[in-house]
């Protein structure tokens, strides 16, 4: 991929801090990582991990307990840090639009859909009611829901999940954004309808060129849908890359651990290996490798000290101490993430 | 269902017989009606009269069962001293009691549900911080003390407002202020609860991520959805509104219900002061059930328990 990332962020973090600021969770902490138009980006990570943090950070739609404490948002030249309130609100929802997790809660039950989808387009772009809702309908078309029509004077209860989250991505490109953020928003539905809604998103991204970031816990979805992978580790990126190299030579322990443990179809005599352990506590985080606990190929010096990004390859890093490069260990940090 | 609604119906009858079997033998405890119906230093002859006509000569039980069965025929008694049906100067003082209750709610609605959007938007500042002094004292000052003090400022210092009766607007003022100072508190916790519900919930969240303007999520997505369980409330309140008033209207003499019933119980009215609670107490019972009705109308679960 060449040319100017369209998002590129710089060791961005965001730490929720206690009421009494007693108690520090360093939810996303010195994520680096960019994507380019039309690119689309895995972010994976148990529980907890801060994906979501990440991406309602990008968002800036925190709660009131998180703050960005460091690090820059470059998006289309513009730092989303230093923004204003009233900036962002015009670049959410108009430039960066996100679909959330469960279709049957994005929804308020008290609006027609038509209203609910017309919405950005009446506020962003200063629509007509009648103008919005007739684009409102070409949406619904876009998404696959039969006879739009009648479903835009229906409420959210009565359609299906699947046709909710096929909603809320309506939603999400009704004014063409340039970047979509889909935080697991195939959780929730059914196997059949995930192969759908993945196939619908993946539709819509070559339609309108959309940048789409794809936050999940199913590796599965991420060597289907994605080229680029980042991986996500008690708040840190510890290993991205391109997918099928990350795939092939997983270069974190971390990472093989997560490939180790997918169940493989068809192949009866191989055991799941499940990562023993718990993550860490994020509010009291060990000296060292955040991962160093539960690590398999753990050296005295991951407890010590934590490893920095190194490069492993062409747009490729990994934080592990094994990765060091042989020659004398100089740290080696890369500017452009995982370009 | 029908097991259910049965059960929960025999439940609201045991709940009015008890209400029955109290009120009557309290009100005996107060004392003698007849030595508050006849001139002092009356004789022993005349009081003994007075039992007689009103049938307290009877024994006790007697008279309880000649209460309930005339209750069961829908007559509440005549009142000792006005001469005339309970059920009567109950319907002629209900109009003024409903007008109260009405000011007095659309004035608790008024302040509590935007003082409860400003307090859910504004958590832990300014005006969170002054909403909860407002209910702290709306919930804790009793009536009566408001009322004096409201007539002590605007009737004897200001001489702005009537301090008693009724018939103008301006007579209003005071008492739906004293009676709704305590709903408006309810109203306005209810009302930052709900929002602070509401606005943790995912489709607020999605509102934001498209860019809506604050004013709009708060009082278009937001509002609409945090206004259902204040407004369930505010419709129990009503009825509450109607029996609680006694001690504002007392104290405003307001010619309603609640003076009433403070009329029955001063004069030992036995028929009026039984009649009274038992209306009010009936309306408590009978909205109470409605609402555990459709509650399981509406939700399975609670059908499934029973």
């Amino acid at each position: 991929m060449t040319g100017a990332p369209l998002l590129e962020l710089d060791k961005l973090s965001t730490h929720y801090v206690s009421a009494q600021g007693s108690r520090v969770v360093r939810a996303v902490d010195e994520v680096t990582l960019s994507i380019h138009a039309g690119e689309t980006l895995g972010i994976v990570g148990e529980s907890g991990s801060g994906k979501s943090t990440l991406a309602l950070t990008i968002l800036r739609v925190l709660p009131p307990a998180a703050r960005i404490v460091s690090g820059r948002m470059m998006f289309e030249g513009e730092d989303l840090v230093t923004k204003s309130d009233e900036e962002m609100r015009h670049v959410r929802g108009k430039r960066i639009a996100m679909i959330l997790q469960d279709p049957m809660a994005s929804l308020n039950p008290l609006f027609t859909i038509g209203d609910q989808v017309s919405e950005p387009i009446r506020v962003h772009e200063g629509e007509s009611r009648a103008k919005a809702w007739t684009r409102a309908r070409e949406l619904l078309k876009a998404v696959r829901i039969p006879s739009p029509e009648t479903r835009l004077t229906q409420y959210p209860h009565e359609m299906s999940g699947g046709m909710r989250q096929r909603i809320v991505g309506a939603i999400g490109i009704a004014c063409e954004p340039r970047l979509l953020i889909a935080d697991e928003p195939t959780t929730s539905l059914d196997l059949t309808i995930q192969a759908q809604y993945l196939k619908l998103l993946g539709d819509l991204q070559k339609a309108h060129g959309l940048a789409l970031i794809f936050i999940t816990h199913n590796l599965g979805i991420v060597a289907k849908m994605c080229d680029q992978l980042a991986v996500m580790y008690a708040g840190r990126v510890v290993e991205s890359g391109p997918v099928s190299q990350i795939f092939n030579r997983p270069a974190h322990p971390y990472t093989r651990a997560l490939l180790n443990s997918i169940p493989v179809m068809g192949d009866p005599d191989k055991r799941l290996t499940a990562i023993d352990g718990q993550p860490p506590d994020m509010s009291t985080m060990p000296p060292g490798c955040s991962f160093a606990p539960r690590c398999t190929s753990v050296m005295p010096r991951c407890r010590e000290a934590e490893p920095p990004p190194f490069v492993v390859g062409e747009g490729r890093i990994s934080r592990c101490w094994l990765a060091e490069p042989a020659t004398g260990g100089a740290e080696l940090r890369v500017a452009g993430g995982v370009a | 269902m029908k097991q259910y609604i049965i059960r929960r119906s025999s439940y609201s009858l045991l709940s009015l017989f008890l209400l029955s079997l109290t009120i009557f033998f309290f009100v005996r405890v107060t004392g003698d009606p007849a030595t508050l119906l006849v001139e002092p230093g009356a004789s022993a002859a005349d009081i003994a009269a007075i039992h007689q006509r009103f049938g307290l000569d009877k024994p006790l039980w007697t008279q309880y069962g000649l209460f309930v069965w005339s209750l069961f025929q829908g007559d509440l008694g005549q009142s000792f001293y006005y001469q005339t049906p309970v059920f009567e100067l109950y319907l002629d003082r209900l109009p003024n009691s409903l007008l109260l209750a009405f000011v007095a709610m659309s004035l608790s609605l008024l302040i509590g549900i935007p003082a409860g959007i400003m307090a859910s938007v504004q958590v832990g500042r300014f005006w969170d911080g002054f909403g909860k002094l407002f209910t702290l004292l709306g919930q804790s000052l009793p009536s009566f003390l408001v009322g004096l003090v409201l007539i002590l400022v605007f009737s004897v210092y200001l001489g702005w407002l009537p301090s008693s009766g009724a018939g103008t607007p301006l007579h209003l003022i005071m008492p739906a202020f004293a009676l709704g100072w305590y709903f408006a508190a309810s109203h306005m916790r209810l009302t930052r609860s709900s929002m602070l519900e509401v606005l943790g919930s995912e489709y607020i969240k999605l509102a934001r991520l498209k860019g809506l303007p604050q004013s709009m999520i708060i009082a278009k997505h937001a509002f609409k959805n945090a206004l259902i369980p204040v407004l369930t409330l505010a419709g129990i309140n009503v009825v509450v509104m109607v029996n609680v008033a006694v001690v504002v209207e007392t104290v405003f003499a307001w010619p309603g219900i609640g003076r009433l019933l403070y009329e029955g119980i001063t004069f030992r009215d036995f028929p009026i002061v039984q009649g009274v609670v038992i209306m009010g107490g009936g309306m408590i019972v009978i909205v109470n059930l409605v609402i555990d009705i459709l509650y399981a109308i509406i939700d399975p679960r609670i059908r499934l328990e029973s």
